[in-house]
Protein backbone atom coordinates (compact mmCIF):
# COMPACT_ATOMS: atom_id res chain seq x y z
CA UNK A 1 0.00 0.00 0.00
CA UNK A 2 1.33 3.64 -0.72
CA UNK A 3 1.40 6.32 1.33
CA UNK A 4 -1.07 9.05 -0.10
CA UNK A 5 0.74 12.08 -0.82
CA UNK A 6 1.95 15.05 1.79
CA UNK A 7 -0.39 18.03 1.25
CA UNK A 8 0.18 21.07 3.15
CA UNK A 9 -3.02 22.10 4.66
CA UNK A 10 -2.73 25.56 4.04
CA UNK A 11 -2.38 25.05 0.72
CA UNK A 12 -5.31 22.67 0.27
CA UNK A 13 -7.41 25.29 2.06
CA UNK A 14 -6.36 28.18 -0.32
CA UNK A 15 -7.14 25.80 -3.47
CA UNK A 16 -10.70 24.77 -2.07
CA UNK A 17 -11.26 28.52 -1.67
CA UNK A 18 -10.18 29.81 -4.95
CA UNK A 19 -12.27 26.55 -6.43
CA UNK A 20 -15.67 28.02 -4.47
CA UNK A 21 -14.68 31.66 -5.26
CA UNK A 22 -14.59 30.51 -9.27
CA UNK A 23 -18.04 29.62 -8.93
CA UNK A 24 -19.43 31.97 -6.95
CA UNK A 25 -18.03 35.07 -9.36
CA UNK A 26 -20.06 33.26 -12.11
CA UNK A 27 -23.40 33.71 -10.75
CA UNK A 28 -25.20 36.91 -10.48
CA UNK A 29 -26.02 39.16 -7.44
CA UNK A 30 -28.12 39.77 -4.75
CA UNK A 31 -28.44 42.49 -2.20
CA UNK A 32 -30.44 42.57 0.67
CA UNK A 33 -31.16 46.15 2.32
CA UNK A 34 -32.82 47.46 5.47
CA UNK A 35 -35.42 50.13 4.71
CA UNK A 36 -38.39 51.79 6.09
CA UNK A 37 -41.04 49.02 5.70
CA UNK A 38 -38.28 46.04 6.66
CA UNK A 39 -35.74 44.44 4.72
CA UNK A 40 -35.92 44.46 1.27
CA UNK A 41 -34.04 41.75 -1.04
CA UNK A 42 -33.17 41.97 -4.45
CA UNK A 43 -31.72 39.49 -6.98
CA UNK A 44 -30.90 39.94 -10.56
CA UNK A 45 -32.56 36.20 -11.56
CA UNK A 46 -34.85 35.93 -15.13
CA UNK A 47 -35.23 32.43 -14.07
CA UNK A 48 -38.06 30.43 -12.46
CA UNK A 49 -35.87 28.49 -9.40
CA UNK A 50 -35.86 31.11 -6.93
CA UNK A 51 -32.85 32.77 -5.39
CA UNK A 52 -34.96 34.03 -2.49
CA UNK A 53 -36.67 31.89 0.33
CA UNK A 54 -38.98 32.36 3.19
CA UNK A 55 -37.42 29.95 6.29
CA UNK A 56 -39.79 31.85 9.20
CA UNK A 57 -42.12 34.32 10.60
CA UNK A 58 -39.38 36.90 10.16
CA UNK A 59 -36.32 35.40 8.65
CA UNK A 60 -35.72 35.07 5.05
CA UNK A 61 -32.90 33.03 2.95
CA UNK A 62 -30.88 34.49 0.10
CA UNK A 63 -28.57 32.28 -1.77
CA UNK A 64 -25.56 32.64 -4.57
CA UNK A 65 -23.71 30.39 -6.88
CA UNK A 66 -24.14 26.63 -7.05
CA UNK A 67 -28.21 26.33 -7.48
CA UNK A 68 -28.52 22.80 -6.35
CA UNK A 69 -26.42 23.53 -2.90
CA UNK A 70 -27.65 26.73 -1.86
CA UNK A 71 -31.20 25.23 -2.36
CA UNK A 72 -30.13 22.23 -0.08
CA UNK A 73 -29.20 25.04 2.86
CA UNK A 74 -32.73 26.57 2.28
CA UNK A 75 -34.47 23.54 3.11
CA UNK A 76 -32.59 22.46 5.51
CA UNK A 77 -33.01 26.16 7.06
CA UNK A 78 -36.98 25.72 6.94
CA UNK A 79 -36.74 22.03 8.45
CA UNK A 80 -34.56 23.28 10.78
CA UNK A 81 -36.94 26.28 11.94
CA UNK A 82 -40.09 24.56 11.54
CA UNK A 83 -39.06 21.90 14.04
CA UNK A 84 -37.66 24.84 16.38
CA UNK A 85 -41.01 26.99 16.47
CA UNK A 86 -42.76 23.23 16.93
CA UNK A 87 -40.53 22.57 20.01
CA UNK A 88 -40.67 25.69 21.69
CA UNK A 89 -42.47 28.92 20.20
CA UNK A 90 -42.73 31.18 17.24
CA UNK A 91 -40.70 33.62 18.95
CA UNK A 92 -37.67 31.17 19.97
CA UNK A 93 -36.93 31.00 16.14
CA UNK A 94 -33.97 33.46 15.51
CA UNK A 95 -32.05 34.34 12.36
CA UNK A 96 -28.60 34.44 14.35
CA UNK A 97 -28.91 30.42 15.45
CA UNK A 98 -29.47 30.04 12.09
CA UNK A 99 -26.61 31.51 10.99
CA UNK A 100 -24.91 30.14 13.64
CA UNK A 101 -25.99 26.72 12.28
CA UNK A 102 -24.93 27.24 8.64
CA UNK A 103 -21.56 28.84 9.52
CA UNK A 104 -21.16 25.61 11.40
CA UNK A 105 -22.22 23.07 8.80
CA UNK A 106 -20.48 25.05 5.95
CA UNK A 107 -16.99 24.75 7.58
CA UNK A 108 -17.36 21.49 8.48
CA UNK A 109 -17.68 21.06 4.82
CA UNK A 110 -15.07 23.13 3.91
CA UNK A 111 -12.46 21.47 5.86
CA UNK A 112 -13.89 17.51 5.25
CA UNK A 113 -14.68 17.49 2.15
CA UNK A 114 -12.96 17.76 -1.36
CA UNK A 115 -15.21 19.77 -3.01
CA UNK A 116 -16.24 22.56 -1.13
CA UNK A 117 -19.91 24.11 -1.80
CA UNK A 118 -19.73 27.07 -4.25
CA UNK A 119 -22.28 29.31 -2.07
CA UNK A 120 -22.44 32.36 -0.23
CA UNK A 121 -25.92 32.96 1.41
CA UNK A 122 -27.63 35.68 3.36
CA UNK A 123 -30.14 35.24 6.37
CA UNK A 124 -32.11 38.39 7.15
CA UNK A 125 -34.58 38.86 9.99
CA UNK A 126 -36.87 41.56 10.37
CA UNK A 127 -37.49 43.08 13.76
CA UNK A 128 -40.72 43.17 15.30
CA UNK A 129 -41.38 46.51 17.42
CA UNK A 130 -44.10 44.88 20.12
CA UNK A 131 -41.09 42.29 21.46
CA UNK A 132 -38.72 44.05 23.77
CA UNK A 133 -35.37 42.92 23.00
CA UNK A 134 -36.00 41.99 19.07
CA UNK A 135 -36.92 45.17 17.89
CA UNK A 136 -33.81 45.57 15.23
CA UNK A 137 -32.87 44.06 11.89
CA UNK A 138 -30.36 41.60 11.54
CA UNK A 139 -28.44 40.53 8.02
CA UNK A 140 -26.05 37.71 7.94
CA UNK A 141 -23.80 36.84 5.29
CA UNK A 142 -22.25 33.10 5.70
CA UNK A 143 -19.50 31.89 2.65
CA UNK A 144 -18.88 28.92 1.58
CA UNK A 145 -15.65 28.20 4.31
CA UNK A 146 -18.43 29.17 7.13
CA UNK A 147 -17.03 32.32 7.68
CA UNK A 148 -19.84 34.34 9.17
CA UNK A 149 -20.18 38.02 8.99
CA UNK A 150 -23.20 40.48 10.19
CA UNK A 151 -23.91 43.57 8.04
CA UNK A 152 -25.73 47.03 9.10
CA UNK A 153 -27.59 48.56 6.25
CA UNK A 154 -27.12 46.84 3.14
CA UNK A 155 -25.22 43.34 2.39
CA UNK A 156 -24.12 42.13 -1.33
CA UNK A 157 -23.26 38.68 -2.10
CA UNK A 158 -22.48 36.91 -5.53
CA UNK A 159 -19.79 37.56 -8.03
CA UNK A 160 -18.32 41.11 -8.82
CA UNK A 161 -19.64 42.99 -5.28
CA UNK A 162 -17.06 45.73 -5.24
CA UNK A 163 -18.78 48.09 -8.01
CA UNK A 164 -22.27 47.36 -6.06
CA UNK A 165 -20.65 47.84 -2.50
CA UNK A 166 -18.82 51.31 -3.42
CA UNK A 167 -22.21 52.29 -5.17
CA UNK A 168 -24.68 51.44 -1.90
CA UNK A 169 -21.66 52.85 0.53
CA UNK A 170 -22.55 55.82 -1.39
CA UNK A 171 -26.24 55.79 -2.07
CA UNK A 172 -27.35 54.13 0.81
CA UNK A 173 -29.88 55.98 3.59
CA UNK A 174 -31.67 54.34 6.42
CA UNK A 175 -35.35 54.08 6.41
CA UNK A 176 -35.86 54.32 2.56
CA UNK A 177 -39.50 53.74 1.75
CA UNK A 178 -39.96 50.49 -0.52
CA UNK A 179 -40.21 51.88 -3.69
CA UNK A 180 -36.90 54.31 -3.36
CA UNK A 181 -34.79 50.74 -1.65
CA UNK A 182 -35.93 48.43 -4.75
CA UNK A 183 -34.88 51.75 -7.23
CA UNK A 184 -31.48 51.48 -5.28
CA UNK A 185 -31.55 47.43 -5.42
CA UNK A 186 -31.68 47.63 -9.04
CA UNK A 187 -29.50 50.42 -9.64
CA UNK A 188 -26.84 48.43 -7.56
CA UNK A 189 -27.38 44.87 -9.69
CA UNK A 190 -27.15 47.28 -12.38
CA UNK A 191 -23.49 47.50 -11.93
CA UNK A 192 -22.34 44.06 -11.36
CA UNK A 193 -19.45 43.53 -13.97
CA UNK A 194 -21.24 40.42 -15.28
CA UNK A 195 -24.77 41.92 -15.04
CA UNK A 196 -27.22 43.20 -17.05
CA UNK A 197 -26.99 47.37 -17.73
CA UNK A 198 -30.42 47.34 -18.47
CA UNK A 199 -32.55 45.68 -15.85
CA UNK A 200 -36.09 45.30 -16.57
CA UNK A 201 -38.60 43.81 -13.20
CA UNK A 202 -39.32 40.36 -15.21
CA UNK A 203 -34.96 39.95 -14.43
CA UNK A 204 -35.37 40.45 -10.98
CA UNK A 205 -36.69 38.45 -8.35
CA UNK A 206 -37.88 40.33 -5.09
CA UNK A 207 -39.08 39.51 -2.06
CA UNK A 208 -40.08 41.87 1.04
CA UNK A 209 -39.62 41.31 5.13
CA UNK A 210 -42.95 43.32 5.87
CA UNK A 211 -42.14 45.20 9.44
CA UNK A 212 -46.26 45.78 9.20
CA UNK A 213 -47.64 43.19 8.53
CA UNK A 214 -47.73 40.00 11.49
CA UNK A 215 -47.27 36.47 11.93
CA UNK A 216 -45.47 35.74 8.22
CA UNK A 217 -44.09 38.70 7.39
CA UNK A 218 -42.18 36.92 4.13
CA UNK A 219 -43.79 38.75 0.90
CA UNK A 220 -42.87 37.80 -2.88
CA UNK A 221 -43.76 41.04 -4.80
CA UNK A 222 -45.33 39.81 -7.81
CA UNK A 223 -43.51 41.55 -11.05
CA UNK A 224 -46.50 43.31 -11.79
CA UNK A 225 -46.10 45.44 -8.73
CA UNK A 226 -42.21 45.72 -9.35
CA UNK A 227 -42.86 46.66 -12.68
CA UNK A 228 -45.36 49.59 -11.16
CA UNK A 229 -42.67 50.55 -9.10
CA UNK A 230 -39.50 50.71 -11.06
CA UNK A 231 -42.18 52.68 -13.65
CA UNK B 1 -27.42 20.15 10.74
CA UNK B 2 -26.11 17.43 8.11
CA UNK B 3 -26.42 18.32 4.37
CA UNK B 4 -26.86 15.08 2.59
CA UNK B 5 -27.96 12.13 4.73
CA UNK B 6 -31.50 14.30 6.39
CA UNK B 7 -34.94 13.61 5.75
CA UNK B 8 -35.59 15.52 2.16
CA UNK B 9 -39.62 14.70 1.49
CA UNK B 10 -41.70 17.71 2.47
CA UNK B 11 -43.73 16.64 5.04
CA UNK B 12 -43.53 18.01 8.65
CA UNK B 13 -44.79 15.09 10.02
CA UNK B 14 -42.56 12.23 8.40
CA UNK B 15 -39.64 14.90 9.20
CA UNK B 16 -40.92 14.84 12.88
CA UNK B 17 -40.58 10.78 12.80
CA UNK B 18 -37.43 10.52 10.97
CA UNK B 19 -35.31 13.02 12.84
CA UNK B 20 -37.19 13.99 16.22
CA UNK B 21 -38.95 10.97 16.78
CA UNK B 22 -39.34 12.23 20.16
CA UNK B 23 -41.45 15.34 19.38
CA UNK B 24 -43.89 13.46 17.66
CA UNK B 25 -47.50 13.32 19.65
CA UNK B 26 -48.00 9.68 20.04
CA UNK B 27 -51.54 9.59 21.96
CA UNK B 28 -50.83 5.26 22.65
CA UNK B 29 -48.45 6.20 25.66
CA UNK B 30 -51.00 8.81 26.86
CA UNK B 31 -52.49 5.84 29.14
CA UNK B 32 -51.51 2.66 30.90
CA UNK B 33 -54.14 0.08 30.12
CA UNK B 34 -57.13 -0.26 27.44
CA UNK B 35 -60.28 1.81 28.95
CA UNK B 36 -57.99 3.56 31.64
CA UNK B 37 -58.96 6.86 30.32
CA UNK B 38 -57.93 9.79 32.58
CA UNK B 39 -60.75 12.54 32.62
CA UNK B 40 -59.95 14.88 29.46
CA UNK B 41 -62.23 17.92 28.17
CA UNK B 42 -64.18 17.26 25.20
CA UNK B 43 -68.47 18.40 24.24
CA UNK B 44 -68.88 20.33 21.24
CA UNK B 45 -70.96 21.82 18.47
CA UNK B 46 -69.05 22.94 15.48
CA UNK B 47 -70.10 23.54 11.95
CA UNK B 48 -68.86 23.86 8.75
CA UNK B 49 -70.93 25.48 5.74
CA UNK B 50 -70.96 26.92 2.39
CA UNK B 51 -72.14 30.32 1.02
CA UNK B 52 -71.60 32.20 -2.30
CA UNK B 53 -67.97 33.67 -1.66
CA UNK B 54 -66.61 30.24 0.18
CA UNK B 55 -67.22 28.74 3.37
CA UNK B 56 -67.99 29.56 6.78
CA UNK B 57 -67.26 27.49 9.88
CA UNK B 58 -68.31 28.03 13.06
CA UNK B 59 -67.67 26.72 16.64
CA UNK B 60 -68.79 27.30 20.21
CA UNK B 61 -66.66 28.19 23.25
CA UNK B 62 -67.61 25.28 25.97
CA UNK B 63 -64.90 22.87 27.02
CA UNK B 64 -66.74 20.06 29.47
CA UNK B 65 -65.28 17.28 31.28
CA UNK B 66 -67.55 15.28 32.57
CA UNK B 67 -70.18 17.42 34.06
CA UNK B 68 -68.47 20.18 34.49
CA UNK B 69 -67.00 23.52 32.67
CA UNK B 70 -63.42 22.73 32.30
CA UNK B 71 -63.21 26.51 29.91
CA UNK B 72 -65.58 28.58 29.06
CA UNK B 73 -63.58 30.46 26.24
CA UNK B 74 -61.82 28.03 24.18
CA UNK B 75 -61.14 27.89 20.64
CA UNK B 76 -62.37 25.37 18.34
CA UNK B 77 -62.02 27.01 15.16
CA UNK B 78 -58.78 27.57 13.54
CA UNK B 79 -57.07 28.62 10.24
CA UNK B 80 -54.78 25.80 9.57
CA UNK B 81 -53.29 28.78 6.69
CA UNK B 82 -54.35 32.12 4.63
CA UNK B 83 -57.21 29.59 2.80
CA UNK B 84 -58.61 27.20 4.83
CA UNK B 85 -60.30 26.36 8.49
CA UNK B 86 -60.67 23.92 10.73
CA UNK B 87 -62.82 23.20 13.49
CA UNK B 88 -62.36 20.13 16.17
CA UNK B 89 -64.40 18.23 17.91
CA UNK B 90 -63.77 15.16 20.53
CA UNK B 91 -60.43 15.26 22.90
CA UNK B 92 -59.21 18.51 23.11
CA UNK B 93 -55.73 18.11 24.04
CA UNK B 94 -55.07 15.52 21.52
CA UNK B 95 -57.50 17.86 19.36
CA UNK B 96 -55.00 21.36 19.83
CA UNK B 97 -52.54 19.51 19.29
CA UNK B 98 -53.82 18.13 15.46
CA UNK B 99 -54.76 21.69 14.79
CA UNK B 100 -51.27 23.04 15.40
CA UNK B 101 -49.54 20.19 13.59
CA UNK B 102 -51.36 20.46 10.47
CA UNK B 103 -50.98 24.34 10.70
CA UNK B 104 -47.35 23.45 10.42
CA UNK B 105 -47.44 20.84 8.16
CA UNK B 106 -49.00 23.42 5.55
CA UNK B 107 -47.16 26.03 6.56
CA UNK B 108 -43.82 23.42 5.88
CA UNK B 109 -44.54 22.09 2.61
CA UNK B 110 -45.63 25.62 1.41
CA UNK B 111 -42.41 26.59 2.32
CA UNK B 112 -40.42 23.86 1.14
CA UNK B 113 -41.89 23.61 -2.13
CA UNK B 114 -42.56 27.14 -2.95
CA UNK B 115 -46.57 26.45 -3.55
CA UNK B 116 -49.09 25.88 -1.25
CA UNK B 117 -51.06 22.67 -1.61
CA UNK B 118 -54.25 22.66 -3.39
CA UNK B 119 -57.21 22.52 -0.88
CA UNK B 120 -57.93 18.74 -1.39
CA UNK B 121 -54.13 17.74 -0.58
CA UNK B 122 -54.61 19.71 2.74
CA UNK B 123 -57.89 17.81 3.17
CA UNK B 124 -55.83 14.24 2.53
CA UNK B 125 -53.12 15.20 5.01
CA UNK B 126 -55.60 15.42 7.67
CA UNK B 127 -57.01 12.93 7.06
CA UNK B 128 -53.89 10.53 7.26
CA UNK B 129 -53.03 12.15 10.63
CA UNK B 130 -56.61 11.81 11.34
CA UNK B 131 -56.04 7.57 10.90
CA UNK B 132 -52.56 7.72 12.62
CA UNK B 133 -54.20 8.83 15.46
CA UNK B 134 -56.89 5.79 15.35
CA UNK B 135 -55.43 3.98 18.61
CA UNK B 136 -56.08 6.98 20.72
CA UNK B 137 -59.67 7.13 18.99
CA UNK B 138 -60.36 3.23 19.92
CA UNK B 139 -59.25 4.15 23.82
CA UNK B 140 -62.03 6.72 23.67
CA UNK B 141 -59.50 9.95 22.81
CA UNK B 142 -61.03 10.37 18.95
CA UNK B 143 -60.17 13.09 17.17
CA UNK B 144 -63.08 14.64 14.90
CA UNK B 145 -62.65 17.85 13.05
CA UNK B 146 -64.31 19.39 9.91
CA UNK B 147 -62.53 20.78 7.39
CA UNK B 148 -63.10 23.57 4.98
CA UNK B 149 -61.81 26.50 2.95
CA UNK B 150 -61.67 28.35 -0.51
CA UNK B 151 -60.48 26.16 -2.91
CA UNK B 152 -58.55 28.78 -5.50
CA UNK B 153 -58.19 26.61 -8.74
CA UNK B 154 -62.40 25.70 -8.30
CA UNK B 155 -63.28 29.73 -7.18
CA UNK B 156 -65.72 27.96 -4.07
CA UNK B 157 -66.31 26.93 -0.95
CA UNK B 158 -65.76 23.22 -0.08
CA UNK B 159 -66.17 21.22 3.56
CA UNK B 160 -65.28 18.15 4.57
CA UNK B 161 -65.95 15.76 7.43
CA UNK B 162 -64.32 12.88 8.88
CA UNK B 163 -64.37 9.58 10.52
CA UNK B 164 -62.00 8.07 13.44
CA UNK B 165 -60.45 5.57 10.52
CA UNK B 166 -59.41 8.60 8.68
CA UNK B 167 -62.31 8.09 6.31
CA UNK B 168 -63.07 11.72 4.28
CA UNK B 169 -66.28 12.93 3.14
CA UNK B 170 -66.87 15.85 1.29
CA UNK B 171 -70.10 18.11 1.82
CA UNK B 172 -71.93 20.17 -1.04
CA UNK B 173 -74.09 21.99 1.92
CA UNK B 174 -73.41 22.32 5.18
CA UNK B 175 -72.25 19.09 8.05
CA UNK B 176 -71.88 19.58 11.79
CA UNK B 177 -70.08 17.86 14.58
CA UNK B 178 -69.73 17.11 18.31
CA UNK B 179 -72.09 16.10 21.05
CA UNK B 180 -74.70 18.88 19.81
CA UNK B 181 -74.42 18.32 16.37
CA UNK B 182 -77.92 16.53 16.10
CA UNK B 183 -79.47 19.74 17.06
CA UNK B 184 -77.60 22.38 14.86
CA UNK B 185 -77.89 19.86 11.69
CA UNK B 186 -82.11 19.91 12.23
CA UNK B 187 -81.91 23.61 12.64
CA UNK B 188 -79.70 24.29 9.46
CA UNK B 189 -81.69 21.33 7.71
CA UNK B 190 -84.68 24.15 7.64
CA UNK B 191 -82.39 27.51 7.55
CA UNK B 192 -80.55 26.80 5.04
CA UNK B 193 -80.21 28.73 2.04
CA UNK B 194 -77.74 27.50 -0.89
CA UNK B 195 -75.32 30.71 -1.84
CA UNK B 196 -76.46 32.86 1.04
CA UNK B 197 -74.67 35.66 1.43
CA UNK B 198 -71.92 36.47 4.02
CA UNK B 199 -75.17 37.97 6.91
CA UNK B 200 -77.27 34.88 5.86
CA UNK B 201 -74.98 33.12 6.65
CA UNK B 202 -73.31 33.74 9.63
CA UNK B 203 -77.30 34.45 11.22
CA UNK B 204 -77.92 30.46 9.87
CA UNK B 205 -74.52 29.53 11.94
CA UNK B 206 -75.54 31.52 14.71
CA UNK B 207 -79.36 30.06 14.93
CA UNK B 208 -77.70 26.33 14.55
CA UNK B 209 -75.37 26.90 17.51
CA UNK B 210 -78.11 28.60 19.71
CA UNK B 211 -80.52 25.67 19.39
CA UNK B 212 -77.45 22.83 19.91
CA UNK B 213 -77.12 24.86 22.93
CA UNK B 214 -80.51 24.65 23.78
CA UNK B 215 -80.47 21.02 23.70
CA UNK B 216 -77.31 20.29 24.78
CA UNK B 217 -75.44 20.77 28.11
CA UNK B 218 -71.88 20.22 26.76
CA UNK B 219 -72.30 22.85 24.11
CA UNK B 220 -72.19 26.61 25.04
CA UNK B 221 -74.57 29.04 24.02
CA UNK B 222 -73.60 32.46 23.67
CA UNK B 223 -73.16 34.28 27.58
CA UNK B 224 -73.54 37.79 26.89
CA UNK B 225 -73.47 38.34 30.68
CA UNK B 226 -70.00 37.96 29.97
CA UNK B 227 -69.38 38.62 26.42
CA UNK B 228 -68.71 35.46 25.12
CA UNK B 229 -69.54 34.57 21.64
CA UNK B 230 -69.31 31.62 19.26
CA UNK B 231 -66.29 31.69 16.74
CA UNK B 232 -67.18 32.36 13.44
CA UNK B 233 -64.66 32.37 10.66
CA UNK B 234 -65.29 32.99 7.27
CA UNK B 235 -62.82 31.97 4.08
CA UNK B 236 -62.71 33.43 0.97
CA UNK B 237 -61.27 34.47 -2.12
CA UNK B 238 -59.35 37.06 0.38
CA UNK B 239 -58.39 34.61 2.37
CA UNK B 240 -59.56 33.97 5.86
CA UNK B 241 -61.27 36.25 8.32
CA UNK B 242 -63.20 35.95 11.82
CA UNK B 243 -66.28 37.67 12.36
CA UNK B 244 -66.02 40.14 15.29
CA UNK B 245 -67.76 39.49 17.82
CA UNK B 246 -70.18 42.27 17.37
CA UNK B 247 -71.54 41.24 14.93
CA UNK B 248 -71.61 37.80 15.99
CA UNK B 249 -73.76 38.94 19.02
CA UNK B 250 -76.06 41.43 16.35
CA UNK B 251 -76.49 37.91 14.32
CA UNK B 252 -77.43 36.13 17.80
CA UNK B 253 -79.77 39.09 18.67
CA UNK B 254 -81.51 38.40 15.24
CA UNK B 255 -82.37 35.00 15.87
CA UNK B 256 -84.04 35.74 19.22
CA UNK B 257 -85.80 38.17 18.00
CA UNK B 258 -87.50 35.48 15.35
CA UNK B 259 -87.95 33.12 18.20
CA UNK B 260 -90.05 35.54 19.75
CA UNK B 261 -92.01 36.39 16.95
CA UNK B 262 -92.79 32.58 16.27
CA UNK B 263 -94.06 32.57 19.64
CA UNK B 264 -96.71 35.34 19.45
Amino acid sequence: MSLPFYVNPEQMARDKSEYARKGIARGKSVVTLECGAGVLIVAENPLKLQKLGEIYDRIAFAGVGRFSEFERLRKMGVQWADVEGYRFSRDDVRGKALANLYAQALGEEFTRSSKPFEVEIVVAEVGDAELAGQEANAIYQVSFDGAIQDHEGYCVIGGSIHALQRHLETNYRANLELGAALRLGRDTLQRAENGNPNLRSGDLEVIVLDRRRSGRRFRRLPPEEVQQILG
Amino acid sequence: MHFWDGYRGTSFTELLEAEHPQLKPNLRHWFAEPGQLPPTASGTTCLALRFAGGALVAGDRLATMGNQVASRRIEKVFATDDYSLMAIAGAAGPAMEMARLIGIQFEHREKIEGAPLELEGKANTLAQLIRQNLPAAMQGLAVLPLFAGYDRRRRTGRVWKYEITGGRYEESEFECVGSGAIFARESLKVSFRENAQRADALRMAVQALTDAADEDRGTGGVDDERGIYPNVKFCTAEGVESAPDEEVAGAWREVLVARRRRRE
